[in-house]
């Protein structure tokens, strides 16, 4: 069975990745969330000033979402890289898989923050006193892109597991 | 009540008042300090850094209530800030490390112990040490106190800037214990309750700091409403931090797989 594998080290190092493939999802989509909560924080806050802390046109429902998403972002970031360890300490350890759920958690929030948060909840914009559609454009689609990359490595795993699943049965 | 005093005898209403809040964390400080000596003496050393986190934790207090930071407090907002986060996140949480009820337990007799585990395991502790009701208590104790007249009157009433201390301290220390175990905890809840809130604790607590940015607490000037509220925002995502991480690091260790599972196939 092992010499199957293109790669029987890995195979050998994580045996038991088809079976926590979830947890790896999960533990990835946390991160992904969290480490984009980062970079808006400290390169659009802190080091370029364009975000604004808060912003008069705010409604109050996005005064909600931008404080529960700050406080899970950072909850996410954390328990995400333990849930990493654990999955190495469970020889369970899938990095595509892992990936994948990265990209799904920081295009995913991306897309929120750039058209529900920044367009609808109007916390704040990207950017002031400039033409903001260029911005806007420029974030959402970005957003977009790493979502269709994403898509295409989540297939991967995916195809793997099945057929994992399928040589198992 | 201002104008019925003359300068002087505020003044020294102040002092009293400063002395009447730092009384209780002095007593508590010697008591631990007591208890590690008997424990010590009995052949069981205590671990240095839990003394030096208490210590630290109980001085964070006491400087937030009494001395130089305590008295500009009263008429800067921003040095109330962080005179609040010293009393109700850091100090609470450094006392919390410093595991006062794990010594208690151990330097009293064994029938003081039973009685006190006895009231540790008490269905009214067991509800007010839920992070739900903690969470409550602190976040919302602090919603009420800076969106309301609260703050203002604070300042006006001795009575009212004692009770408030007070309840920001015991709100910040319940919290803390009910979400991280340090201490024998007789009514335990799941990690994954206890981070989902935290997590609704925390936004409460950021959402709260922005409201102050953008609607000032009545008598509190613009810019350090602003101040005030930035620093409550990013000093407490810190401390925050620290919960978190405290938190995931307990469930790591308690989730530790029994037996080695290198080879089989889950």
């Amino acid at each position: 069975m092992f010499t199957k594998n293109k790669n029987p080290d890995i195979k050998l190092k994580y045996p038991n990745r088809y079976a926590y493939s979830n947890r790896n999802l999960w533990s990835g989509f946390l991160f992904g969330l969290g480490l984009v909560a980062f970079i808006d924080e400290t390169v659009f806050h802190q080091l370029l000033h364009w975000h604004h802390f808060y912003d008069r046109s705010t409604t109050s429902i996005g005064l909600i979402s931008d404080g529960i998403f700050h406080a899970f972002s950072w909850l996410a970031t954390v328990g995400s890289l333990f849930m990493v360890a654990d999955l190495k300490r469970r020889n369970a350890w899938w990095y595509m898989r892992w990936q994948a759920g990265v990209l799904i958690g920081a295009g995913g929030f991306n897309l929120y923050d750039g058209i529900i948060q920044h367009k609808l909840m109007r916390i704040h914009q990207i950017r002031y006193n400039v033409d903001i559609l260029p911005y806007d454009l420029v974030w959402n689609i970005t957003a977009a892109i790493i979502l269709i990359i994403d898509f295409s490595i989540f297939m991967q795993t995916q195809n793997k597991l099945k057929s994992e699943r399928y040589a198992h049965e | 009540m201002n104008n019925h005093m003359s300068h002087k005898t505020e003044h020294s209403i102040q002092h009293i008042v400063e002395l009447l809040l730092s009384i209780p964390f002095i007593l508590v400080l010697i008591i631990y300090l007591v208890s590690v000596l008997i424990s010590s003496y009995r052949g069981r050393s205590w671990s240095l850094y839990r003394s030096v986190f208490w210590m630290i934790g109980v001085c964070c207090c006491i400087v937030a209530v009494a001395g130089p930071l305590a008295d500009l407090a009263h008429t800067d907002f921003t040095v109330h800030m962080v005179a609040h986060l010293l009393l109700g996140m850091l100090g609470p949480l450094l006392m919390v490390l410093g595991a006062p009820m794990t010594l208690l337990l151990r330097t009293l007799s064994v029938r003081q112990a039973r009685k006190l585990t006895r009231i540790l395991r008490s269905k009214a502790l067991g509800v007010i040490s839920n992070p739900i009701i903690t969470s409550i208590l602190n976040v919302g104790g602090l919603w009420i106190l800076y969106t309301t007249n609260l703050y203002a009157m604070m300042h006006e009433n001795i009575f009212l800037h004692v009770v408030v201390h007070l309840h920001v301290f015991l709100a910040g220390y319940f919290f803390t214990v009910s979400l991280i175990y340090i201490d024998p905890v007789p009514h335990r809840t799941s990690y994954f309750f206890r981070a989902i809130v935290l997590g609704l604790a925390l936004a409460g607590h950021g959402i709260l700091s922005k409201y102050i940015y953008a609607y000032p607490p009545n008598g509190v000037p613009e810019s350090q409403a602003r101040n005030g509220g930035m620093l409550m925002y990013y000093g407490g995502d810190m401390i925050d931090l620290v919960l978190i991480i405290i938190l995931c690091f307990q469930w790591f260790k308690a989730t530790k797989p029994r037996v080695i599972i290198s080879q089989s196939s889950a």
